[in-house]
């Protein structure tokens, strides 16, 4: 450990406190505006019965929302990894699929497709349907939320099944237990950390949501804080924005428990699984999982197609330009790269040397992904235009801004590869001369490229859809598909906003596909001395790294 | 192969790192290496990222930022035709009317923005009433009536949106619906009404409500509509559709949504009724533009206002935007009655900014 600790010098600490302070700079201008009111303004707003009610509707559907990823990721990560199902590659790539679809995308598809009076009621008339049940409200968004971030869990634990050595399970079954037994005293124990890290993403990811809830009229803090904003009661939506955050905390520790309470060893087994055979229920398993896909991402494009058809016939104009996908390609590059950048010294820190400070920095990345775009947008504002006003208004001030809402995507799964480099290798390196530097750009980076790779293609797909804080920070005359969409349908011509909408989720799904077949990619032979050549991890799973001692943690 | 092309875009900034990374399955070179971004300052202080390059080569007038929180798609066109006429290059920040006036106030004194062009009077006087706003000359005020400008004389209407009821055609005739927005409280419109209480121009709306019948009659009214089953929508436009697609038979709207959608569906079984005597319920609120104190181009600012109420900026309201025009002796959109004809409420539209107290009152009749 060694050259690890030399390399996790001042300079290192140093670095990641700075990246962790951009991070936070919203979330102070938060508690700055709530103070601006003072304790009886805060106070007025807290007190309020309905500040109580929005909290409980908060908390309900993050909770809610999770549980479903949750129960709906895991068995089809299980199902695409170790069954004979048909199709596995295609699967995958089709499972991951819905990642690509912003929020307010496929909440209003769904709303023309399942409202009261949408295209299933046109459908369904001829057989006496007057009208289908509200989808708007509670269940209407904890639908659309679900069926659209459910990869993350999906993606997540398909990492780690995939590491996950088989000889446990076969012991156990060769000890005379059950496989439902099996499953649940060997899998699900290893499967902890994974289901852990999804389940934080889709969480954070519900509460910091807000295209779907306003969509579906669900009052959520968000929607709340979006409608206090627009009343320019900035101070009372701060206060809001504030008990958001204090969520995001709670969800944070929730997560780090449950993640703590394990101590399943991995190995990163290189030996193939025999899969499950499923025998009949081969294709019924196959429609099974065809049918999510279906749901979470094929019927709400089927209905952009559809505006898009009907929006020809009414010789709409496309409203999509070369420069729009240009603008969108470079605003997500540079996120990727600048977020990568930004993520090392977090992740180096997290991944090597688990201490008090660097749990309260790696939480502190995750502060700015919990908060709505529209509070990290007038947060930067605030900053920039005060602070920095030459930089304010430039990409610099975008990639910033995506910087603080998107670190914890690349920080997870660089932090996971990172651990799986064998410190042996480093030591080898300083060994032979090298200065920390060297090794680190030499030997961690090069075998750490899975991480990078996943980091950055999870930017990169969550910046081609992010809307508040490219339509505040982006230098005027900047658009991105994802504003034009915006600018559409805002005066409601979805005719307009369908091939934006379209290119966009083509241009998010390239990443996306990426993210579910990387693991199915067999590493080249390297010439590099490789410890037995882990496919890294996929998303920010956190395989436990292998020289956990046994019995580590509390059982 | 399209995915090892993919690997190699993504993997180039990845590598761009190493600097000397091992390079067996990193494809190479993909054609997309040497056109991306990635070699762009992104970190650390940038010199200005114009997105077109050049941002120095200022037309004669020099150049204008405006803060606009009327979409591309409505006000694209004519701000296109300014830069054109007169030389002055404007760059142009969109968003919701209500965040870009939020922006404003953020931004304090360093606000690029020179103009804001919002199509709200709410917003336009918050930005009054926080005195962030310029005088206009008694030329530009003088074009409009006086109910459609700030009472300070720092912004001025620029075009006209009534509020009115959207009503399905096939379910109702015009008349079938009452003569005043108070009727809607009748059991027989029990589910049958769409509203945006979070909408602003809904917002704006009731203010009036409240300034011309006070608040308990506003706060009464509020609570027999939610009462009466009256269905909440996001915005306007869902609106007109749920009328349209018989969801629900009616709603309140501004009066222009509907005729952008009769030009895509001309079948569509929907018409407008606008009220009049002075009825809350027919409020004609403005989208408007007021000239910042720190602008840096007042004289190109004053020239993009002029624009706005020029007898080109005018007709484009109508023609495009199915707006009432402003300035007076202008003539009405087609198919639509003229501005004079309708008895909004009588009230000063710089009132409208009690927004805060508007959305007490609708948080207390238990709708938002």
């Amino acid at each position: 450990m060694l050259t690890t600790r030399r390399l996790s010098g001042r300079a290192l600490t140093t670095a990641a406190v700075v990246v962790a302070a951009v991070a936070l700079l919203p979330a102070a201008y938060v508690l700055i505006r709530a103070g601006e009111g003072g304790v009886s303004g805060a106070w007025n707003v807290l007190s309020q019965p309905r500040t109580f009610e929005v909290l409980l509707n908060t908390v309900g559907l993050t909770a809610a929302v999770t549980a479903a990823a949750v129960l709906l990721g895991a068995p089809l990560a299980w199902l695409t990894v170790r069954t004979d199902v048909p199709a596995r590659r295609l699967l995958t790539v089709l499972l991951a699929l819905p990642l690509a679809l912003p929020s307010y995308v496929a909440a209003y598809a769904y709303v023309s497709f399942l409202g009261p009076r949408g295209l299933l009621q046109g459908w369904l008339e001829p057989l006496g349907v007057e009208r289908l049940p509200s989808i708007y409200g509670f269940w209407g968004a904890w639908f659309v939320l679900t069926v659209i971030s459910y990869p993350y869990v999906f993606l997540t634990v398909r990492a780690t099944l995939r590491r996950i050595d088989p000889s446990a399970e076969e012991a156990s079954r060769t000890l005379g237990q059950s496989a439902f037994a099996t499953f649940r005293r060997v899998l699900i124990p290893a499967l902890r950390p994974a289901l852990a890290s999804g389940g934080l993403l889709v969480g954070l990811y519900t509460l910091s949501d807000f295209g779907a809830v306003s969509m579906l009229r669900f009052d959520a803090f968000t929607r709340v804080i979006y409608i206090r904003y627009g009343l320019i009661d900035r101070s009372g939506a701060a206060v809001l924005a504030l008990l958001l955050v204090a969520l995001a905390v709670v969800v944070l520790i929730a997560e780090m428990r449950s993640r703590r309470a394990t101590a399943a060893s991995l190995h990163a087994g290189s030996r193939r699984v025999c899969p499950q055979r499923l025998g009949r229920l081969r294709w019924p398993a196959f429609a099974a999982a065809s049918a999510v896909f279906v749901v979470g991402a094929a019927l709400p494009v089927s209905v952009v197609c559809l505006w898009l058809v009907r929006g020809i016939r009414a010789g709409e104009p496309l409203r999509l330009t070369g420069e729009l996908v240009t603008n969108s390609l470079q605003a997500s590059t540079l996120a990727a790269v600048a977020v990568v950048i930004a993520a090392w010294p977090i992740a180096l820190l997290a991944a090597r040397h688990q201490s008090r400070t660097t749990r309260m920095l790696e939480s502190a990345s995750w502060i700015g992904y919990a908060l709505p775009g529209v509070v990290v947008a007038l947060g930067l504002v605030s900053f920039g235009a005060r602070q920095a006003p030459f930089v304010y208004q430039t990409m610099t001030m975008v990639v910033i801004a995506y910087l603080v809402m998107f670190l914890p995507l690349a920080i997870g799964p660089m932090k996971a590869s990172v651990q799986q480099v064998n410190p042996a290798w480093e030591e080898a390196s300083r060994t032979l001369g090298r200065g920390s530097a060297r090794t680190f750009f030499g030997v961690v980076m090069p075998l750490s490229r899975s991480g990078v790779l996943t980091g950055g293609a999870l930017v990169f797909l969550t910046v081609m859809k992010e809307l508040p804080a490219t339509l505040m920070l982006a230098p005027p005359g900047f658009s991105t598909l994802a504003t034009q969409v915006w600018n559409a349908t805002s005066e409601n011509f979805y005719g307009r906003a369908a091939a934006p909408a379209l290119a966009l989720v083509l241009l998010a799904s390239l990443p996306t596909a990426l993210l579910a077949i990387r693991d199915e990619i067999r590493p080249d032979k390297s010439r590099r001395p490789v410890e037995p050549a882990p496919t890294g991890p996929v998303a920010p799973a956190l395989p436990e790294p292998e020289r956990v001692p046994v019995g580590a943690g509390s059982r | 192969m399209k995915i090892r092309t993919l690997l190699g875009v993504l993997v180039v900034p990845a590598f761009l790192l190493t600097a000397c990374g091992s390079d067996d399955d990193s494809t190479a070179s993909t054609p997309e290496d040497n056109g991306s971004e990635t070699g762009q300052n992104d970190d650390g202080d940038a010199d200005d990222a114009e997105p077109n390059g050049d941002a120095a080569t200022d037309g004669d007038g020099g150049s204008l930022t405006v803060y606009s929180g009327r979409s591309e798609e409505l006000v694209g066109p004519i701000i296109e035709r300014f830069e054109a006429e007169t030389g002055i290059e404007v760059a142009v920040s969109y968003g919701d009317t209500a965040e870009k006036a939020a922006q404003i106030l953020d931004e304090g004194p360093n606000s690029p923005a020179d103009v804001f062009f919002g199509q709200d009077a709410g917003a336009l006087g918050a930005l009054s009433a926080a005195d962030v706003l310029a005088p206009l000359s008694d030329e530009q005020l003088g074009q409009v009536e006086d109910e459609y400008r700030s009472a300070e004389g720092d912004w001025v209407g620029v075009s006209g949106r009534a509020r009115v009821v959207v009503y399905n055609t096939d379910n109702l005739n015009e008349d079938d619906l009452p003569d005043t927005i108070n009727g809607l409280t009748d059991p027989e419109w029990e589910g049958r009404i769409g509203w945006a209480p979070t909408n602003g121009s809904f917002q704006a709306f009731v203010t009036a409500l409240r300034v011309v019948e006070g608040d308990d009659a506003a706060r009464d009214w509020l609570e027999a509509m939610q009462d009466n089953g009256t269905q909440s929508y996001e915005k306007n436009g869902p609106i007109v559709d749920a009328v349209a697609s018989g969801e629900i038979d009616a709603g309140l709207v501004n009066h222009y949504y509907l005729y952008p959608r009769l030009a895509e569906e001309p079948d569509l079984p929907a018409a407008n009724k606008f009220y009049g005597d002075g009825d809350p319920g027919a409020l004609v609120n403005v989208a408007g533009a007021g000239i910042l104190e720190t602008s840096q181009n007042p004289e190109g600012a004053a020239a993009f206002v002029d624009y706005l109420l020029s007898e080109t900026g005018q007709t484009y309201f109508v023609e495009e935007t199915w707006e009432f025009p402003l300035v007076t002796g202008m003539e009405s959109p087609e198919g639509l009655p003229s501005l004079d004809s309708l008895t909004p409420p009588a009230i000063d539209l710089g009132q409208l900014e009690d927004l805060q107290g508007t959305l007490d009152l609708i948080q207390q009749a238990g709708i938002l």
